[in-house]
């Protein structure tokens, strides 16, 4: 590694500050790591010289536009380097820059480092000094689809705080949307999507569409585990939050016709078992009765056949709603 | 996850093949001790800004392995002395940078390993902490604004540490911030409100509860079975759904369930296999995935989660604040865990 990681960056033309005249009245400071350090350190050349002005600029305050110019050299060196990007900024703010200029140049730099908290912190405070969103969903598009990683954290982190900052939330949907089409296992697209129909409100018209919704997205992958949790999420937000499983009877129907047809999926499975215990503890049935001896059933078919590694937890699950419901009936008599 | 913005180039290959069974003891110490000792200067410069998470990973890896004296005490605790912010009393993570939550408890862990903490301005520290603290409960990173759910983890694991929790800060804030980031799908919890479950965060919150003693918060049977779903046929855990298995993620899934009393749900036996199968046999060390390269971030989470597991030879390490679990006991602290169900 080595010198050859600069090289990227820094092309074959670099001239070395050393060796710049209008660098000439500033002493490099180099790091101070003891006469005994837990490391021997032999920074590349070009590394060390770079973080030495660094050090220098920011030991004296020097907020101009070849400090600017140093922190742009140092960051593509290290993008991670959160001190520096701090500097920046006050470099920024003392020199009335121009800050569109400071987003399009993020714009490049995230490209290259989209899993990085600090090009992210960055740009926020960026677009809150500019108060302009405008150009925030773009970038976020870019990073999620255009460059191929539609679960980046950072980018729907960032996504979310435009939005919910700026009111976006009109055209989300539609995106959301795409994403889940493209990939309907995309966990972070239903965290978005959950996001969205959050804040738009869950009256019973929103609830029946987003089940409508991912009910069809079952029958197409039925083994999907974020539709599964989106849909249990949604069920869940009925009667301002206390609504149970039972309370949608349409989409027990579907499902258990799902299971009829022989589909065995975990989550399928798993919800259904919810769906029975529920009916049971609300029934407040005794522990041997048939709608308890379903949930046991379903339980030992899931630990012994269809979701072996988990065993343990669906022998918890059984032998959970026994005991709940040998208290529920035990405490009537 | 990457907690730090640390990615370590990774190379497909490797030989971590059928041999990779049992524990590499010794090829480990030897990795731990030397790290950093190599001529490795790129890497050495660009992991400068973490260097104080670093020491913690090494020397709480090579403490489980009952190996600390390996490192020199004295350089260590001079080392994060300098580092202490003589104006805010954070702790940055190598001099020349500026101070953060994240590395104040990796600087405060290291001197609990050292029982040490008489060496420091411990007030200034709580002082730091407390001054992070927004009116929402949430905490700031810094003085610069991030907030997320790792710096509740920080600020309430820092204070746990100095025996200042309930006397500094608003708990009953901070417990109500890191709740509006439970997710209700999934159970899980994200950085922040609305964003994505995450096994990351959801150990920094689940840890969070287990020190704030308010565990009963927490939807156990239902955040539980979300982070067993984690587990995929390799044995290995992921961090969100359809992601691919992780050393770290392993660590941060099996410390959560046993927090909740629930580590049995999952199964061992795959997950030390995997754990093991991600050693590097020649260099010691582990990677993130079987045939990557290691880091030692990696190594003290692989160790770790071996110790959570019982294996033999290493001591216990408590799951909460990931230290050794005679230093927590020393300390007199004991977060809160769960009895299994």
């Amino acid at each position: 590694m080595g010198d050859s990681s600069d090289e990227e960056y820094l092309g074959a033309d670099w001239l070395p500050y050393s060796e710049r005249p209008e660098w000439k009245d500033v002493e490099p400071l180099a790091q101070d790591d003891g006469d005994h350090p837990v490391v021997s350190i032999a920074y590349s050349q070009k590394f060390r010289e770079v973080f030495d002005y660094m050090r220098a600029i920011i030991a004296r305050g020097e907020k101009s536009q070849r400090a600017l110019d140093l922190t742009t050299d140092a960051l593509r060196l290290n993008p991670a380097n959160y001190t520096v990007w701090q500097y920046r900024r006050d470099v920024l703010r003392e020199l009335k820059a121009d800050l569109n200029d400071e987003l399009e140049y993020l714009s490049e730099v995230i490209g290259q480092n989209s899993k990085n908290y600090q090009v992210w912190h960055h740009r926020r405070v960026i677009v809150e000094m500019l108060n302009d969103p405008s150009n925030e969903l773009e970038l976020t598009e870019n990073a999620l689809v255009n460059d191929g990683d539609a679960k980046n954290y950072h980018a729907w982190q960032h996504r979310q705080w435009a939005i919910r900052s700026f009111n976006l939330y009109d055209d989300e949907l539609t995106f959301v949307d795409r994403l889940i089409c493209e990939d309907q296992r995309n966990n972070s697209a239903w965290n978005q999507r959950f996001f969205v129909i959050k804040h738009l409100g869950f009256t019973p018209e929103v609830i029946r569409r987003e089940l409508d919704y991912t009910m069809n997205r079952i029958r197409i992958i039925k083994n999907n585990e974020s539709a599964w949790n989106y849909l249990v999420g949604v069920m869940r937000q009925g009667d301002s939050g206390s609504a149970n499983l039972n309370s949608y009877p349409e989409v027990v129907a579907v499902v258990e016709e799902l299971y009829q047809a022989g589909n065995r999926s975990p989550y399928l499975v798993a919800f259904l078992i919810d769906v029975y215990q529920e009916q049971a503890l609300h029934l407040k049935a005794s522990p041997d009765d048939q709608l308890a001896r379903k949930v046991y059933g379903l339980c030992e078919d899931m630990a012994g056949k269809h979701d072996v590694i988990r065993r343990k937890y669906w022998q918890y699950v059984a032998t959970h709603l026994k005991n709940q419901l040998s208290k529920a009936t035990g405490g009537e008599q | 996850m990457d907690f730090t913005t640390f990615v370590k180039p990774t190379n497909g290959g490797g030989d971590a093949e059928a041999s990779n069974k049992s524990l590499q003891f010794w090829k480990h110490v030897e990795y731990i001790e030397n790290h950093g000792k190599q001529e490795d200067d790129y890497e050495y410069c660009m992991t400068e800004f973490l260097r104080m998470s670093g020491i913690y990973w090494g020397t709480t890896a090579l403490d489980i392995m009952g190996q600390l004296d390996r490192l020199e005490r004295k350089f260590i605790i001079d080392f994060v002395k300098r580092c202490q912010c003589p104006t805010t009393g954070g702790f940055a993570p190598c001099e020349g940078h500026d101070p953060h939550l994240l590395y104040t408890l990796s600087a405060v862990q290291i001197l609990c390993t050292y029982d040490a903490l008489d060496e420091i301005d411990c007030e200034a520290v709580v002082r730091f902490v407390v001054g992070l603290q927004q009116p929402d409960g949430s905490f700031f990173g810094d003085k610069w604004g991030e907030v997320d759910t790792r710096f509740s983890f920080c600020a309430v694991a820092t204070l746990t540490l100095l025996q200042r929790l309930e006397q500094s800060i608003d708990v009953e804030k901070a417990v109500k911030f890191v709740l509006s980031c439970c997710n209700q799908t999934d159970g899980g919890f994200g950085s922040k409100p609305g964003a994505e479950s995450h096994a990351g965060l959801i150990y920094c919150c689940v840890g969070f509860f287990s020190l704030t003693n308010r565990l009963h918060l927490v939807d156990v049977d239902k955040l539980g079975w979300w982070l067993c779903e984690r587990q995929l046929p390799s044995g290995g855990l992921n961090g969100r759904p359809e992601k691919l298995p992780d050393v770290c993620y392993s660590w941060w899934v099996l410390a959560s369930l046993t927090i909740m009393g629930r580590l049995h749900w999952i199964s061992s036996e795959k997950l030390q296999q995997f754990i093991l199968s991600c050693q590097d046999l020649e260099t010691g060390g582990f990677s993130d995935r079987t045939g990557n390269m290691p880091d030692i971030f990696h190594t003290l989470f692989g160790i770790g989660g071996l110790s959570l597991l019982g294996h033999s030879g290493l001591k216990p390490i408590n799951p909460t604040l990931c230290m050794p679990q005679y230093i927590i006991d020393r300390l007199d602290i004991k977060p809160q865990i769960l009895a299994r169900s």
